[in-house]
């Protein structure tokens, strides 16, 4: 498992209404992450709401899924 | 390369068919475009069908084979495309190009969707198949969400608010009231669309399309042959499919719909018109976003002045350009695999003048655009009087 280091919100979403593997997790916030070089990844961001612009950090995968925590407001 | 007409349009209601099968469905729309076209089943020589997922929604494969037979053609190639929710724009692009390159002269091509037999969170995660699922879907996207990303985009770059997509939603809930095949004939109001319940931040019930059963089916033929099957042909004035990236991730910007811009390119040039000389569009507004973002994609209003425009009433049934007149996918409903020549049969009724209520007053040149997944596939059709 490769850290991911820090990055910022490109965009994000809190979803509702959810596929039927994830019905226990809603609501639950989505986000693309620019990461440093530039490459993006969709991942969850957990903790506090972020925004377009925040400064986030990985903080873990769960089930290779990439989880991320806002540090940093824009 | 030959002209190519559309001789004959057939369209079930698009809605939630407990007591209708897929097969039902594709047959009766097939059966109505041989109809409507003066065609018999023996004379069409190939049969192309749009279908997303059928094997995922009802269990069945092999469906072009199956559907075929149940029209009453035997014998003939029958073949199913597949490219999420341009399944059947993308099936209509290959026929046309085949009749077009002489291999075929009478074609049907049909599409189909049936997909109200199973709940919302597994029709959710089996339209989420159209996104990559090693990335954005493992993470929890769904459609929705997909299309609320791009919204969010869209609005912190070009300041689009929540109001200039309540306006798409309440236009077009208004032109699918008068459209006796819409699945949700109800007109709303500004207030109701942006009230409405949550399903993906900032996108609500209201700014998403509808999960319908439905099928529509077109026939078509050389240009020249047109006159003895139809009093109405309409020519096929240019047609293009293009792709994209599946995820959204992998896009530089997710604002605009790159392979939306290259198939209307491409078509326009094929027709020999430019964007300006489109009279009127049926759109593929998947979710509100989506028809901001087509009408901008396609030149019809600058990057960023389509949420204005939508608000000013540019794109309303007595507007400047009508979209979606046929109350689009929001209103009519959304059969998945049967948007794209639903969307085709649409603008065939217009240029015809055989749209009653929804009728656009400058019938003379229509656009239909038909967006697979967050933009992987866009297959752009021009019509206009044969």
């Amino acid at each position: 498992m490769k850290e991911l280091g820090s990055g910022t919100v490109y965009t994000e979403t809190v979803v509702y209404s959810p596929p039927e593997a994830y019905v226990n997790d809603v609501p639950y916030q989505l986000a693309i992450v620019e990461l440093a070089g530039g490459r993006r990844v969709t991942g969850r961001v957990a903790g506090e709401r972020a925004h377009i612009g925040d400064r986030v950090e990985f903080a873990e995968f769960r089930n290779d899924v990439p989880f991320f925590r806002k540090t940093q407001t824009s | 390369m030959r002209p190519v007409a559309v001789v004959g349009i057939g369209k079930t209601a698009f809605g939630a068919f407990a007591d209708r099968d897929l097969r039902s469905l594709a047959v009766e729309a097939g059966q109505k475009a041989l109809k409507n076209g003066n065609a018999t089943p023996e004379q069409v020589e190939a049969f192309y069908l749009g279908n997303f997922a059928g094997p995922s929604f009802v269990g069945q494969n092999h469906l072009a084979p199956y559907i075929a037979s149940g029209i009453g053609m035997h014998g003939v190639p029958a073949t199913r495309f597949e490219a999420a929710c341009a399944s059947s724009g993308s099936a209509f692009f290959h026929a046309a190009s085949a009749v077009a390159a002489g291999i075929y002269d009478v074609v049907l091509v049909a599409g189909v969707e049936k997909m109200t037999s199973q709940p919302t969170p597994k029709v959710t995660e089996i339209l989420a198949g159209a996104g990559d699922l090693c990335g954005e879907v493992r993470a929890g996207a769904t459609f929705p969400a997909l299309f609320a990303m791009i919204a969010r985009r869209h609005m912190c770059q070009y300041g689009t608010t929540r109001e200039h997509m309540a306006a798409v939603a309440v236009k077009n809930h208004a032109n699918g009231a008068k459209n006796p095949l819409a699945h949700m004939r109800k007109v709303i109001t500004m207030e109701q669309a942006l009230a409405g319940k949550p399903i993906a931040e900032p996108l609500t019930v209201y700014d998403c399309s509808l999960v319908s059963d439905g099928a529509a089916a077109v026939l078509i033929m050389p240009a020249d042959r047109a006159r003895d099957f139809s009093e109405k042909p309409v020519r096929v004035l240019g047609v293009a499919q293009t792709s994209d990236n599946v995820a959204l991730d992998e896009k530089d910007d997710i604002t605009t719909f790159g392979a939306v811009k290259t198939s209307a390119e491409k078509a326009y040039k094929m027709a020999g018109v430019e964007a300006r000389d489109i009279q009127f569009a049926e759109v593929h507004d998947c979710f509100t976003i989506a028809e901001i973002i087509a009408i901008e994609d396609l030149g019809f209003v600058k990057k960023g002045e389509g949420g204005p425009y939508s608000l000013a009433g540019g794109t309303c049934l007595n507007g400047e350009r009508p979209v979606n007149a046929s109350g689009g996918l929001k209103s009519k409903g959304h059969p998945v695999g049967a948007t794209g020549v639903g969307q085709i049969c649409d603008v065939v009724e217009q240029i015809r003048g055989e749209a009653g209520e929804r009728q656009v007053k400058r019938n003379g040149l229509g656009l239909a655009q038909n967006l697979g997944g967050s933009g992987a596939t866009s297959v752009i059709t021009i019509l206009g009087p044969a």
